[in-house]
């Protein structure tokens, strides 16, 4: 116990825990609550019934009301325990409810039928998950295409991403060539022309491809970054030339002493532009929006704000498709946030 | 004769790499910048190059036509303008207060505490998570009947539906950017921090500096490379700002939180017809902003190199 206290009382050389340790574990603290709260909270609520979504104030864990099979009864009925009258501090079953009158019966002596005002019992729940607010997505919501969607865009645009960049970021820093500065200066210019300010050429360029309404319309535009060629060039040319020039005493072409011997030793940058380019594929929101139009063509993204932009569509499978939604980027982040956030200080850039 | 064929062969090779990068960039990069002016210059409602008719300055025109440029209403393209408005004040408020929130985070997790990794996660982990995922989270808490006034009632503090009050619309849109982003910027001032030498601080701490002392004359001097770095790219970004804020508020009530790039998209993409010269007109207004904070950041970039 002394040794935990410690540890969390732990100050930069001095003994003291003053004012300012206070303060840094309070400001803590209110992150944790703050920062995570809000997608536990969600978390939690898609695993409630449609029922306990609209009660309010909410309760914080997913409850659903017990209900018992009562001999005499076709349909189980639902308990509640009395809270006033003669009959308070029992669980009875509700046959059912009439105006401000509750016909109940005791499950264990269901001859009696006994009539409780409403406000003078509270349902008996117990802790149950809503399974069904996540196999309704499957069932009836074609989850699985857009998840497919999402998965192959982002799979794919990565795989190409990295050779394209990796490939660019290969001719920059291992060959001397007339032209490689002004191609390198006109690469990294593009960081200051953000796709945002032309959409309306892209579109054009895309729709003359014949590529709206096609995943490629999203893949193609995508998979030159300045960033990937920049983060993989820089590191590249801490590798050394001799190794190069070993390979191709040995006759090895310059597609062999790329795929072989370069792309190995620059692995630890192209995880760096991988994990870069899954988040920003999966998260892509706008691009998508523009060029995919039919419903069978939509991302996880597309599909959640159209889901959530449809008012018959209701919060439980709505959350449900949110939480399975940001699963796969956070197991990404929980298997590999030192790489990601060493990536991002080094490049500043997401 | 033999090193110049090799040269030749090498300069072949090296552009056999590079064209498959380059032909992209050609396509989706450079070639949509000059289509983007003639798009501004052209009328209709045609996507095709053939089918528009040239209008000169005629959409730049419409987009700038005002009797005074503070109120919306008294411009031909009022909603243009109202989006130019709000995305004014969500730069300058989002864009103030996450820097504002970034440092002070920074600075809590560059002290010796246990924990620093985690503490880093719980701050970057909002960054991972999608616009679209960012904003359904918020609208299921800020909803009418969402814990938040759930809680204020318990409290029985006042409460309102907030998403639905143009004020507080406004509000909850800079509030949910900071909390989705400020991790990043967290991340890089942290790395500035830590990059600052150990024994300037113990030197002052020899001398018996005053806290404040040592931040004002230490650490923000030091760290300042890194917080022009900073407040130009989230400035760049800001002026970009539309997912989260489209999923969330729909630019409304009305469009009192529609910004700049909504506007945009839903002149050229989603309302019929689509006036796809307007957009690019406005698109390019809003390059010309872009271009004076990229201007600004490679300023601070040299100077950060000479320092």
């Amino acid at each position: 116990m002394s040794n935990v206290l410690s540890f969390l009382t732990r100050t930069r050389g001095r003994g003291r825990f003053d004012l300012t340790d206070w303060l840094t574990w309070g400001y803590l603290a209110l992150a944790v609550v703050l920062m995570f709260g809000p997608v536990f909270w969600v978390a939690l609520s898609s695993f409630k019934t449609e029922s306990a979504l609209q009660e309010y104030p909410p309760s914080l864990l997913p409850l659903a009301p017990v209900s018992v099979t009562v001999e005499g009864y076709e349909e189980p009925l639902q308990l509640f325990r009395v809270t006033g009258g003669e009959r308070a501090g029992e669980v009875l079953a509700q046959i059912r409810r009439i105006g401000l009158n509750s016909q109940m019966v005791d499950p264990e002596n269901p001859g009696e039928r006994i009539n409780v005002n409403i406000n003078d019992r509270v349902p008996v729940r117990e802790f149950a998950l809503a399974a069904e607010n996540y196999t309704v997505l499957f069932e009836r919501f074609n989850f699985a295409l857009y998840f497919w969607n999402s998965v192959f865009i982002t799979v794919v645009a990565t795989i190409i991403t990295v050779l394209f960049n990796s490939m660019a970021a290969f001719a920059l820093s291992k060959y001397r060539f007339r032209g490689r500065t002004a191609v390198f200066i006109l690469i990294i210019a593009t960081l200051m022309i953000p796709p945002t300010i032309n959409l309306v050429p892209i579109f054009l360029v895309v729709s003359e491809l014949g590529l709206v309404n096609s995943p490629w319309g999203v893949i193609w535009p995508a998979v030159a970054t300045p960033t990937g060629v920049f983060l993989l060039r820089q590191y590249m040319l801490t590798i050394p030339d001799d190794l190069l020039d070993a390979a191709r005493m040995d006759h090895a072409s310059e597609w062999r002493v790329y795929w072989r011997i370069v792309l190995p030793l620059a692995a630890p940058a192209l995880a760096v532009l991988v994990i870069f380019s899954v988040m920003w594929r999966w998260n892509e929101f706008l691009w998508p929006l523009i060029v995919l139009n039919r419903s069978e063509e939509f991302t996880l993204q597309l599909a959640l704000n159209s889901f959530q932009g449809d008012l018959q569509t209701s919060w439980a499978p709505l959350l449900a498709m949110t939480v399975l939604t940001l699963l796969p980027i956070t197991l990404v982040f929980a298997v590999l946030q030192k790489y990601i956030t060493a990536g991002i200080a080094q490049s500043g850039v997401k | 004769m033999l090193a110049l064929q090799k040269m030749t062969g090498a300069q072949r090779i090296a552009w056999v790499f590079l064209f498959p990068n380059l032909l992209i960039f050609g396509l989706f990069t450079f070639l949509p910048i000059f289509l983007n002016f003639f798009y501004a210059t052209t009328g209709s409602d045609r996507i095709l190059l053939p089918d528009r008719p040239y209008v000169g300055l005629e959409n730049f025109q419409s987009l700038l036509a005002c009797e005074s440029y503070l109120d919306p209403n008294s411009c031909a393209r009022d909603i243009f303008w109202r989006a130019v408005h709000n995305t004014g004040w969500f730069v300058i408020l989002q864009v103030g207060f996450m820097i504002l929130f970034s440092l002070v985070t920074a600075m809590v997790l560059n002290r010796d505490i246990p924990l620093r990794g985690f503490f880093r996660s719980v701050f970057f982990y909002p960054v991972l998570l999608s616009p679209v995922v960012v904003a359904l989270i918020w609208k299921w808490i800020l909803q009418r009947y969402g814990v938040l006034n759930a809680g204020l009632e318990a409290w029985e503090l006042p409460v309102t539906n907030w998403l639905v009050e143009a004020d507080w619309a406004f509000f909850w849109i800079v509030f949910v950017s900071i909390w989705a982003h400020m991790g990043f910027y967290t991340l890089i001032l942290l790395a500035g921090l830590q990059a600052i030498p150990s024994d300037v601080y113990e030197a002052a701490e020899m001398d018996g500096a005053s806290k404040w002392r040592v931040f004002s004359k230490i650490t923000m001097p030091l760290l300042m490379p890194t917080m022009v770095v900073v407040i130009v790219l989230s400035l760049i970004r800001a002026v970009q700002a539309f997912d989260e804020i489209f999923v969330l508020t729909g630019g409304g009530p009305g469009s009192a939180t529609t910004l700049l790039l909504q506007y945009i998209y839903e002149t050229g993409f989603a309302y019929r017809p689509q006036l796809f010269g307007l957009a690019a007109a406005a698109s390019l207004l809003m390059a010309a902003v872009l271009l004076v904070l990229t201007l600004l950041q490679l300023a601070a970039t040299r100077r950060q190199a000479e320092g």
